[in-house]
Order: C-alpha cells, then sequence, then structure tokens
C-alpha cells in the first residue's frame, strides 16, 4: 500500500490549522474546521489513435468553516500563509454574521469521537500520474488502431481520466486527519455507420479506486472486452429496432448500477428528504416519516451505504466532517430503514451519528451530504446471470449504460444501455437497438423476482454525480448482480423521436 | 509565500520557458454565494481562487508538439515550476494533431489593470429582502428554497508571440422555487451581472401569482399536447443543441450535425421558420469574452487558439445550418470558416409578443410549461433529449391559464422542434433551468409547439 506523498505532508498542515482554528475560536465559534486540499488530476484523449488533447491540473486552497451562534460560515482561499489563514477565518465568521438574520434555524452537530492525526491511504499499487503521459498514449493507440482495423468501425476515442485527491482537516474538537485516495476511468468508444444509421458502443469496464495497475496488471479482461467491441457495435448496427412494449428484463450489473444510483442512492438522501435540495437537484419520495414502514422494493431487496469497500469511488477513512467511514444498511428486506447523513443532518433529526456521508469537491467548497457507495447485495445462493436469464420466456437482456433520467423526487426515470438483446424460451436472440426501459422506482423496485449470486456482483460507477449548489461533482461506486425484472416498460426511442 | 501581480506571473513565466512557443493563462476569481431552504439560510460562502495554466510547444522532426497544465498558483516561483513541468511534458509529447502558429501579437488596452473581485457583500441587500420574503412566506403558509451566486473571474492570456489579453466576466444567477402547503411548487429564475436589477420581493411575488394559478388541480395523461415552453425551456433545450454542435464530431459522424455517408450538415435547412440561433461576445447585457481561452485541446478547442478574436457567429441563419463551432484545425478539415464557440447564445425566430403567456391567448387547449430539467440525449443522430417537467406545469383552456397540471417526461429533439413551433414571441434574456449555473448567458423566445411528446406522466410534486 502507498503512503501519503510527501509533498503534500510536507505542507504546513498543522500550522495554518491552527491559526486558523485559533482565530474561529477567539470569535466564539462553537464548531469549526479546516480543510486544506490538493487535488491532481489528469485526462488523456485520443481520436482514432492520435493524442487529441492532455491535460494536467492542481487544484490546492484551504479552507474554514464555523458555526457562530448557530448559524454556517464559510470561506476558502488559495494562499497558503499564516495570514490567510487568519483572514480566511475571519471571512467565514463574517459570513455568519451576514447569514444570521435569515438563519432562524440553529445548527446542530452530531457528537462524533475524536480521532487524533488518522492517517489513511486508499487501496492501489501505482500512482497513474507517476506513469509516463507517453506510455499512456502508447496503451490507448495501440488499443485504438486494433479497433480502429475492424471493418464496422469508422472512428474511435480513447478517454483516461485520472485523480489523486490529499485531504487534511483539523476541528476544533481535536480532530485532524491525513488521506490519499487515487482514481481512474480509462473508457474507449467505436462509432460506426450502416444504411444511414449512424451508432456507437463503448466500453463497460467501471471507473476505479485503483492505480494505474487497472490496465496492465491483467485482473480485468481488457483484452476480451476490446476484442469485442467492433462485432458488437457490427450486430448493433444491423440489429431490428425493438418492439414497444412490456418485457421481462435481465439487467447486467454495467447498467443496473446507475439505475441503483438515481433511484436509490439520491433518494435515501436525507437533506433531500427534508427538501434541501429542492430548488436544484431535488427531493425524494422516500420521506423521513415512512422510515421503516416504506415498501421499496421486493422482499429480495438489500441495499447497502458503504464507504468502506475496497477501490470504491466513495470509499475513505474518514468524511469531510472528521466522521469515521462505515457501513449501513438503507433498504432490509425490501423496506426503507435508513439514510444517508452528514452531521448536521444527524444532528438535527435525531440520529446518535453521522454515518460518514460530508463530502466536499475542492478546497473551494462548503461539504454537503453526499452519496456513499450504495450497492445492492447478491442473493447468497442466487443465479448465475444465465440462470436468470432462462427463467425469461419473452424479454431484454440490458448490458452497459447509456443515457439517464429521472425526475425531481425519484419517481419516473428512463435508462437506455450500451446493448439489448432480446431473450425468447430462456435464450439470448442478438441485440436490438432504440430500446429505453421507463419505470416508476417503487413499481421497478417491487418486480424485482430474482436477484443473481455473488459471482454476478461487479463493483461500477462513475465520476459525475453533481449535487448542491454551488454545484459539485463527486465520484461514486454501486455494487450490484445481475437482477430479473418482471413486466418493465420497453420504449422504442425512434418512435418517441416521431421518426 | 508572496502573492503576484497576474501580469507577472505571465511575464515571467513566459520569461522562464525554454520551449519553442508557450503561453500563459492567469485566472483570477472570486464568489459570493447563498443558498436558503424551508425559508432558511441554509449555506453559504465566500471563495478566492487563482489558477495558472501554462501551454508549451516544441518543434520536432514530425510536426509541434504541445502540453497543457494547470495548477492553483499565485507566486512567480509556483509558475516557474509549472513552466519546467510543461516545457518537458511538450518535449516528451508526440506531435500535436491541431498544431498551428500562435495568434499574433495583440495588446488589450486594458491589460494592466488588476483584477476585478466580488464579495458576500454584493449579495448582502438580497439577503434582507430575503428575510422580508421568508417571514411573508412563512405567514401565509409557503416555504421558499433557493440559491444565489455572484462570480467575477478575471482572465489573463499571454502567448510568446506577443500576445496580450484580458477579460473580465461578472456573472451571477438566482433561482426560487415555492412550495405551497398543499406541495405545489413553482419556480422562477433570472441571470445577472451584477445582482443590481435582482429584485427578491418581486420574484417572491411572481411565485405567489404561480402558486395561484394552481389553486385547481387537473390530472393529465401522456401524449402529444399543444404546449408553450417559456424562454427559459427553449434554452433549456437549445444549449444542449449548441454543446453538441461541435464540427469535428460531426464530421467523425458522431452527432445530429452529421450527413449520413459523410461530412457535416452544413448548408442544410433546419427549419422553414426565420430561425436566427448566433452567438456575440458583444450582445448587450450578454456580453463574454472576445477572445478564445483554451486550457486543453479537445474536439471543439484547440490551445493554439489562445487569443484568437471571436465575433458574431450564426450557427443558424432564416433556418438554415450556416457554421458548427470550429478550431482552426477542425475548420481546415470541415473547409469551413473558423467559428470558435462563444460564451453565449442568442435565438431569434421572428417573433413580437413580448410576454410568453401571451402565445396562450390562442390556444383552445394546451399546457403552458415552467422549465424542464435532467435533460440527456437518448440518441445522438436525432439529438432525442429526454427530461422532465417541474415546478409548475398550466393547463390552459379559451386562451386562459385554469389550473395547474401533473410533471411529465418528455422524448423531444431540439432540432425537430424548431421546425415543428407554430408561435412565438420575441426572445428575451432567459435563465435556463438544467444548466444555467454553467451557461448563463441566453436570449431565447417562447415557443408553441403543437405535438410535444409528453412520454409518461411523472408523481413529483
Amino acid at each position: 500500500m502507498a503512503d501519503v506523498d510527501p509533498t503534500f505532508t510536507d505542507l504546513p498542515l498543522e500550522r495554518l490549522a491552527d491559526a486558523a482554528l485559533q482565530r474561529a475560536r477567539d470569535f466564539g465559534a462553537s464548531h469549526a474546521d479546516f480543510r486544506l486540499e490538493r487535488l491532481r488530476s489528469q485526462t488523456v484523449a485520443l481520436r482514432d489513435g492520435a493524442l487529441e488533447g492532455a491535460h494536467d491540473g492542481e487544484q490546492l486552497g484551504m479552507c474554514v468553516r464555523v458555526i457562530v451562534d448557530g448559524t454556517w460560515g464559510f470561506a476558502s482561499t488559495f494562499e497558503l500563509t499564516n495570514t490567510a489563514a487568519v483572514r480566511t477565518a475571519e471571512e467565514a465568521v463574517r459570513v455568519a454574521h451576514v447569514s444570521a438574520p435569515v438563519s432562524p434555524e440553529r445548527v446542530e452537530l452530531a457528537p462524533e469521537p475524536t480521532h487524533r492525526r488518522a492517517v489513511w491511504v486508499s487501496s492501489y499499487d501505482i500512482d497513474p500520474l507517476g506513469v509516463p503521459l507517453d506510455e499512456k498514449v502508447t496503451l490507448l493507440g495501440d488499443w485504438s488502431r486494433d479497433l480502429a482495423a475492424a471493418p464496422a468501425v469508422a472512428h474511435v476515442s480513447a478517454h483516461l481520466e485520472q485523480y489523486v485527491e490529499n485531504k487534511f482537516y483539523a476541528d476544533l474538537s481535536g480532530t485532524s486527519t491525513t488521506q490519499q485516495r487515487v482514481r481512474l476511468h480509462p473508457e474507449l468508444e467505436v462509432y460506426g455507420e450502416r444504411d444511414g444509421r449512424i451508432d456507437a458502443m463503448r466500453t463497460i469496464a467501471p471507473p476505479v479506486g485503483r492505480g494505474w495497475e487497472y490496465l496492465t496488471d491483467g485482473r480485468y479482461d481488457w483484452a476480451g472486452e476490446l476484442a469485442a467491441l467492433p462485432d458488437q457495435l457490427a450486430e448493433k448496427l444491423a440489429a431490428p429496432s425493438v418492439e414497444p412494449g412490456t418485457y421481462d428484463v435481465v439487467i447486467d450489473p454495467t447498467n443496473l448500477w446507475l439505475t441503483i444510483h438515481e433511484s436509490i442512492g439520491h433518494a435515501t438522501e436525507l437533506d433531500r428528504a427534508l427538501g434541501y435540495e429542492a430548488n436544484f437537484a431535488g427531493t425524494s419520495f422516500a420521506t423521513y416519516d415512512q422510515l421503516g414502514t416504506l415498501q421499496y422494493g421486493s422482499p429480495v431487496m438489500h441495499v447497502t451505504g458503504d464507504r468502506t469497500v475496497e477501490h470504491g469511488l466513495s470509499t475513505v477513512g474518514y468524511d469531510d466532517d472528521g466522521v469515521e467511514a462505515q457501513t449501513w444498511d438503507l433498504i432490509r428486506d425490501g423496506v426503507l430503514v435508513g439514510y444517508q447523513l452528514d452531521r448536521a443532518m444527524a444532528g438535527l433529526n435525531g440520529f446518535d451519528r453521522s454515518n460518514g456521508c460530508a463530502f466536499a469537491d475542492s478546497p473551494a467548497r462548503v461539504p454537503i451530504q453526499r452519496m456513499a457507495n450504495v450497492s445492492l447485495q447478491p442473493a447468497a445462493d442466487g443465479p448465475d446471470t444465465d440462470g436468470l436469464i432462462a427463467d425469461v420466456e419473452r424479454g431484454l437482456y440490458i448490458v452497459g449504460d447509456k443515457s439517464w433520467s429521472i425526475d425531481m423526487q425519484r419517481y419516473n426515470f428512463q435508462f437506455t444501455g450500451q446493448r439489448f438483446y432480446r431473450i425468447e424460451d430462456g435464450e439470448l436472440r442478438g441485440q436490438v437497438r432504440d430500446a429505453a426501459y421507463q419505470a416508476t422506482t417503487t413499481d421497478f423496485w417491487r418486480s424485482m423476482s430474482a436477484v443473481g449470486g455473488p459471482q454476478t456482483w461487479r463493483l461500477c460507477g462513475a465520476f459525475n454525480c453533481g449535487k448542491a449548489q454551488p454545484a459539485q461533482v463527486a465520484a461514486v461506486s454501486h455494487g450490484a448482480p445481475s437482477a430479473l425484472f418482471r413486466d418493465v416498460s420497453i420504449l422504442n426511442t425512434q418512435a418517441e423521436s416521431g421518426r | 509565500m508572496e502573492t503576484n501581480k497576474p501580469q507577472e506571473l505571465v511575464e515571467r513565466g513566459l520569461e522562464h520557458s525554454t520551449a519553442d512557443g508557450c503561453v500563459v493563462i492567469v485566472d483570477r476569481s472570486s464568489t459570493a454565494n447563498l443558498r436558503w431552504a424551508n425559508n432558511n439560510l441554509t449555506t453559504n460562502g465566500v471563495a478566492r481562487d487563482s489558477t495558472v495554466t501554462v501551454v508549451s510547444t516544441v518543434a520536432g522532426s514530425t510536426g509541434v508538439a504541445a502540453a497543457s497544465l494547470s495548477r492553483s498558483a499565485s507566486a512567480v516561483d509556483e509558475v516557474r515550476v509549472l513552466v519546467d513541468r510543461a516545457d518537458r511534458a511538450a518535449r516528451d509529447a508526440g506531435p500535436a494533431e491541431d498544431a498551428a502558429p500562435f495568434v499574433p501579437e495583440t495588446v488589450d488596452a486594458a491589460w494592466a489593470d488588476a483584477p476585478d473581485t466580488t464579495s458576500i457583500e454584493v449579495l448582502e441587500p438580497l439577503a434582507n429582502d430575503l428575510g422580508e420574503a421568508f417571514g411573508r412566506a412563512r405567514s401565509e403558509g409557503r416555504r421558499l428554497f433557493g440559491y444565489a451566486e455572484h462570480d467575477v473571474t478575471t482572465t489573463y492570456v499571454g502567448s510568446s508571440s506577443g500576445l496580450r489579453r484580458r477579460h473580465v466576466q461578472p456573472g451571477g444567477h438566482i433561482g426560487v422555487t415555492g412550495k405551497d402547503a398543499d406541495q405545489r411548487s413553482a419556480w422562477v429564475g433570472q441571470a445577472t451581472r451584477d445582482f443590481g436589477d435582482v429584485d427578491a420581493l418581486g420574484l417572491d411575488a411572481d411565485l405567489e401569482r404561480r402558486l395561484g394559478w394552481a389553486q385547481r388541480s387537473v390530472s393529465l395523461d401522456a401524449g402529444r399536447y399543444d404546449t408553450i415552453l417559456p424562454p427559459t425551456a427553449v434554452a433549456d433545450l437549445l444549449i444542449y443543441a449548441y454543446w453538441t454542435a461541435g464540427a469535428r464530431d460531426a464530421l467523425d459522424g458522431q452527432t445530429a450535425f452529421a450527413r449520413p455517408g459523410g461530412g457535416t450538415r452544413i448548408g442544410e435547412r433546419l427549419s422553414e421558420r426565420p430561425v436566427t440561433m448566433y452567438s456575440d461576445p458583444a450582445a448587450p447585457g450578454l456580453e463574454c469574452s472576445p477572445f478564445v481561452t483554451a486550457h486543453a485541446s479537445s474536439s471543439d478547442s484547440s490551445v493554439f487558439d489562445n487569443g484568437l478574436a471571436l465575433s458574431r457567429t450564426d450557427w443558424i441563419a432564416d433556418g438554415e445550418l450556416r457554421a458548427l463551432r470550429q478550431t482552426r484545425h477542425s475548420a481546415v478539415l470541415t473547409e469551413q470558416p473558423v467559428t470558435p464557440g462563444i460564451g453565449n447564445l442568442l435565438v431569434d425566430v421572428g417573433g413580437t409578443s413580448t410576454q410568453p403567456e401571451a402565445l396562450a391567448a390562442g390556444m383552445e387547449r394546451g399546457l403552458l410549461l415552467t422549465c424542464l430539467w435532467y435533460i440527456r440525449e437518448v440518441d445522438a443522430q436525432s439529438l432525442l433529449l429526454t427530461g422532465l417537467t417541474r415546478d409548475g406545469v398550466y393547463l390552459v383552456e379559451n386562451g386562459e391559464i385554469t389550473g395547474s397540471v401533473n410533471n411529465f417526461r418528455f422524448n423531444e429533439s431540439p432540432i425537430d422542434l424548431l421546425a415543428r413551433f407554430t408561435d412565438a414571441s420575441a426572445s428575451a434574456p432567459s435563465f435556463s433551468r438544467e444548466w444555467g449555473d454553467e451557461f448563463l448567458r441566453t436570449s431565447t423566445p417562447a415557443l408553441r409547439v403543437p405535438d410535444f411528446n409528453m412520454s409518461s406522466v411523472s408523481q413529483a410534486s
């Protein structure tokens, strides 16, 4: 396991924190926390095997958050000096004072044990930002040229995103944490045309909390996935358009993770259930008064929140409230039994403790309640994907995510996918195209008649989950087995467009 | 650590570079925001940032290579480190496909000026008005939710070819959602440059009026409806169309602007109506950067184009697709003029009425929307988008608004809408509910579409 990068720990972390927190204490802050963050990134893009663009970024800054007379105040700066730390604390206090007249609700933080000088590093072998760019361009270029050689492929794009995130947190209670996380997302997409119809096919390899070894150590079958891509595109271009109607569907984890994200992950965020996102991302049908009673889905549904799973994109040691990472149930036997919390949400609503879901995407942003790795658990002795398909007389098997959309209370959703295969009499019969599935969240999850076994479970996810104002982006993973849903509405997207 | 002036960072960075060419971009920004929910301020903040981007280019036997690196930096020493890394990275990189000579020497008159800034004080009058609006809402059994932000970014671009350009971009926006005791909701939003034109109490009065429209509620099934899309909803849809209008992606057959069989659709008629969709850095009230600032190369931006002058560009004129977003590189490939992306979007379809509600006058039975949400692309070739109505769908009967209707999921293509609308208002400054946070300078008309596809009903309220 890697150590925290010394170029981060060599920064005057504790000195700046002490200066800022002391100044906040001078103003009578009942709570103050300090973060110093460095977010390093690199994106690499190739088009038809040639480098289109590469960009290295590094964001470095510090911030102070205070509670003064029960009101939040927040300020951040890019200057890393004692003077700037003191000034930023003063600005945070000033913001709290400006806000006080319109903040009748007093902030109450749920208690949390003190964690002194805790250090945590995510699980990876090779820092991706330490790998020379030409090595990455060579690998992606070789893969791209192999794909481009296939007759069905007109163009190939390759994209690689990599992040190394360092955070130092300290608060007035004596907690201080130093952390380092790595994440990486490679993606290749092929484009083709047939009979005036253009389409694309993309890799389904998930983004991961792993290092450069993800592309090179052989534990992920890149060769197999890339070799299949041109034929999958050719088949899709030649496929018949789907007949709209009601189908039984078997959904692969490479598609189901996104449905989980939208219809469970966001719906079980307590801040949304209480209306805090009403003007932007929206609220939730899973309101607080239904905790313990809402029949969210079928009895085979077991969903957990988890900030500890190895290689998870939302996995941390401690959150941005200084709370230690945990695992807990959100839905058990199909019933809503938990929410995702930060300290303020927990404190205002009678929870004993936060479950560690505070996160800010940069030093310039205030921590908000963000998603844990929210995952559907497999059935201990569940079937494999073929076993689920065998149980379908007329249906579809859906692989890979593509388009996604859900309403402001997480009821009505519509998803497409990379590939839709027809199922007839328990067997796959080739792809269809132009398909989307549309449902209401509770109808959909209540229609889940079987979940696959642990052998079908995969951890997928995304880098680009958006929430809050000012907008913040978070990376999050979702694990899922394959699962079978009965009587799901399938649309023909060409018919929807009136063509 | 010393904080240096942005111009000094640029000059010392260029001076330090040992590459064949160098561009240094400094972005100094400050922002202030307030957020509220349930008649209570929830989060707030001020932030200041200084980001330096260095683009180094090195000529080799097979072409010119480029590297671009950015980091938070405010001192000359930090910039020198960044320049060293960029120079090294460019020497290690292969030839850049978009390589071109840098834009020639141009020095803006305001180059020596200090960065402009904002602070929480810009929002202090708003906070005071909000206090009054919260009190009024509380006494009337309503709840207010919203967000206000003001941001000022000053950008300095210098290059080894003598370019010295400076631009100040102020921007802000406010959005407010109101809910009544029966959970009916309404939304209003506005973009602004300085909050001098924002009337929080007026916005609250607008919400009250809209919630009043919802006293009668009607359930409707999915289907195709005669629908008025207000400027906000039109901006929601056409910003997406603009974002997908990259020439290179079209040339490679990846978007709705690709011609099957090869090439782009430039020159094709998209609408029989006098539709004009354009961008203009000098558009009054919607002013944006008059030159290209490219921190990295991609399919529709090129670091070699930094500093390139921008002027009014008609993307669609008289219903015909006239241009797509081009770098100098893609312009060569498509054999079209160089038309880089610009930071505003204006749409005019020849409508004359100034109030979107006026379009309802000629409507026997139809829908008036407020805004759209969670818009995502379903099909690239047709630019079929899906999304939902939100916070106010109203029933129009015999020219009058007679009640509120449930929400819907839609499936529609904005390109098709430009060909199918039957009536429109004049273009007016608008604020996209979905994309306004990142693209807030738009002017759009309201459109009446006789058969807008409401694909299914949403239970959300």
